[in-house]
């Protein structure tokens, strides 16, 4: 995990389930295999509705074309990741460049897989910024300040901390943690 | 300050005499579930970092139940099960039900009560959501993902944040025309679907108690679409006789000590529940079934870990007897003993197959089906704008196919009921 977190934000609303991170029929695509994980880079966040992806105005496409994202952090509303315990939602998010989301709220195997991943930083907010940035506009998170900024407004928001998890985030994710910590 | 059963668990996997909610304490786990879709990805996980010949920690604590992906032409789902099945060579792993041979179940959450891998006091982590189904047999149980499982195979623990405990008390008996699932769709609507995220949800009083083992299952499975991280439900002489016909592994009965402290506690008068739905697209918009009876439907689905289970189809085929559905109805039974239930269960005197199928319903072999959608070619899938009410769990856009489609979820009751009349209807019409 970086210390500071910066690029171009993707706003989204709530309740955002993996259904729609990543739709059920493309889980079957290998993660180990080079090639054939970039699929899940491909279709991150293509099974959320046209009018809802990249607010406000929607009607933006998460991937453009090939695999990546131009989209470094989403903003989420309530709810962040609900649904099935699939891995694949993280993942698919980390392969197509995304490195953190702030929501309000988390389902909490999301919240935890992105951790024990290493896959994206889960960030909480106390206040809903969803309806203050707009997908496109340029954010920066401050890890160790625990703040976001959106330079494209102006504007500097505080996060909750991290708290417990950072460490497992610091070390990269739970087997270097738990390596460090001498559990294996 | 005394403990609640989920904290009484934990804590005893922890090596510790208590713990507080909110904890993050390390814990050995008894049971490590996975099945076709997060099986690979696990197996890769626990490769990476465990190494290309590393042994997982104990073969026989391991159960793989490929139950997703197992009817279709794929072959990116096909090449999953090949991979289980060199694993399990590969590792000695026993508790195997391969797809194409005798020993196939179906769905997971189903088959490891069947099994009788779900026994008091346990702790079973599974790469599903619905794992939380498991915590109806009074063990602990969530969903993880695969480098979570990856981690359990490789050292046989893995980290919990305690969970506070919310208690769903119902008081009194249900009515007839009632089922669990109008219980569960009721608590949801009530509480969002974030309205547990992180904790503990434990269903008590009589109305829960007078429940079987399935219907308790029903209960706790939907206990993650509140956002719970387990479902609870202390054990009886129900859970004793269930488990000890299907296991003779040793098991520990831990109850709720007198003074344990709550999060929350809500009481419902069972009788006041209505036949109930959730509306598209979300397991917490709820309405009563009278609300929305004009709502017209041109497909039903009975199945899942939810609604395909053996009590879901004898009350479906109550009320199907000597009918004829108005829609394309299918029925999913979630595992080969439900399959074989089908034939050898009887309604008024005739089998449930016969009562399916003489009502013009399509059943199809067991599996997770159109549950969640799947390829092209999977039993039952949506693929269009269709209408469908459902005795499955989720109705997110597009969760059970198409994105153009809508779900209702509803009881099995009212699922048939509804089927028959080809619009939402409530059961009390058929049942009395
Ligand atoms: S039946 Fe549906 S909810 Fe249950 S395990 Fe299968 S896909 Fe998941």
């Amino acid at each position: 995990m970086d210390d500071i977190i910066k690029g171009k934000a993707f706003v989204l609303g709530n309740d955002i389930d993996t259904d729609q991170i990543i739709p059920a029929h493309h889980l079957v695509y290998r993660t180990d295999d080079e090639e054939e994980r970039k699929n899940y880079g491909r279709y991150a966040l293509s099974g959320v509705p046209e009018a809802a992806s990249g607010l406000p105005h929607g009607h933006i496409p998460f991937v453009k074309d090939g695999w990546q994202s131009e989209y470094t952090i989403i903003i989420g509303g309530k709810n962040f990741g609900c649904g099935s315990s699939r891995e694949h939602a993280p993942l698919a998010l980390n392969i197509a460049g995304l490195k953190a989301v702030v929501a309000e709220s988390y389902a909490r195997i999301f919240f935890r897989n992105s951790v024990n991943g290493g896959y994206l930083v889960p960030f909480e907010t106390p206040a809903r910024l969803v309806e203050e940035i707009k997908t496109g506009d340029e954010v920066e998170i401050d890890v160790t300040a625990s703040t976001l900024t959106n330079h494209t407004q102006g504007k500097t928001y505080a996060l909750n901390a991290l708290g417990d998890v950072e460490a497992i985030l610091r070390a990269g994710d739970v087997f270097a943690y738990a390596k460090a910590a001498g559990m294996m | 300050m005394g403990m609640t059963i989920t904290e009484k668990i934990l804590a005893r996997h922890a090596g510790r005499d208590r713990v507080e909610p909110g904890e993050n304490i390390w814990v050995n786990v008894d049971t490590l579930m996975t099945h076709d879709v997060c099986g690979p990805g696990t197996i890769a996980v626990f490769k990476s970092h465990f190494g290309a010949a590393a042994k997982v920690w104990d073969a026989d604590k391991i159960v793989i139940i490929p139950d997703h992906y197992i009817f279709t032409k794929d072959k990116h789902a096909n090449r999953n099960i090949d991979i289980l099945r060199d694993f399990v060579k590969e590792q000695g792993i026993q508790n195997f039900y391969e797809p194409g041979t005798p020993r196939y179940k179906g769905v997971c959450h189903v088959a490891l009560a069947e099994e009788g891998y779900n026994r008091p006091g346990l702790v079973l982590f599974g790469t599903d959501s619905h794992t939380c189904t498991s915590g109806a047999f009074g063990m602990f149980s969530t969903g993880i993902g695969n480098t979570d499982a990856g981690f359990i195979m490789g050292t046989g623990k893995t980290w919990v944040k305690v969970p506070a405990t919310m208690r769903f008390v119902f008081d009194g008996e249900l009515p007839p025309y009632l089922m669990a699932k109008d219980m569960i769709l009721h608590v949801i609507g009530e509480i969002g679907v974030d309205g547990a995220t992180y904790r503990t949800m434990e269903f008590a009083g009589d109305g829960v108690f007078a429940l079987n083992m399935e219907e308790r299952m029903t209960l706790c499975n939907m206990a993650i679409e509140a956002g719970g991280k387990n479902g609870v439900i202390e054990p009886d002489a129900t859970t004793e006789a269930f488990v000890k016909a299907r296991s003779d592994k040793p098991y520990e009965i831990v109850r709720n000590d007198a003074d344990a402290k709550y999060y929350a506690e809500y009481v419902f008068k069972t009788k006041d529940i209505q036949p109930t739905v959730a509306k598209p697209h979300s397991p917490d918009k709820r309405a009563t079934v009278r609300e929305v009876a004009d709502v017209k439907v041109n497909r039903a689905y009975i199945g899942s870990c939810t609604g395909g289970k053996i009590t879901d189809f004898i009350a479906a085929a109550k009320v199907l007897d000597g009918q004829s559905v108005a829609v394309k109805t299918f029925i999913v039974p979630a595992t080969t003993e439900v399959a074989q239930g089908l034939k050898e269960q009887k309604v008024n005197g005739k089998s449930l197959q016969d009562i399916f199928v003489a009502a013009g319903c399509e059943v199809g072999p067991p599996s997770c089906a159109a549950c969640l959608g799947g390829p092209e070619d999977t039993f039952g899938r949506l693929q269009a704008d269709e209408v469908c009410i459902s005795t499955t769990n989720r109705n997110f856009p597009a969760r059970m196919g198409s994105k153009d489609s809508q779900v209702f979820l509803a009881s099995p009751y009212t699922v048939a009921a509804s089927a028959l009349k080809g619009r939402i209807t409530d059961p009390r019409d058929f049942v009395a």
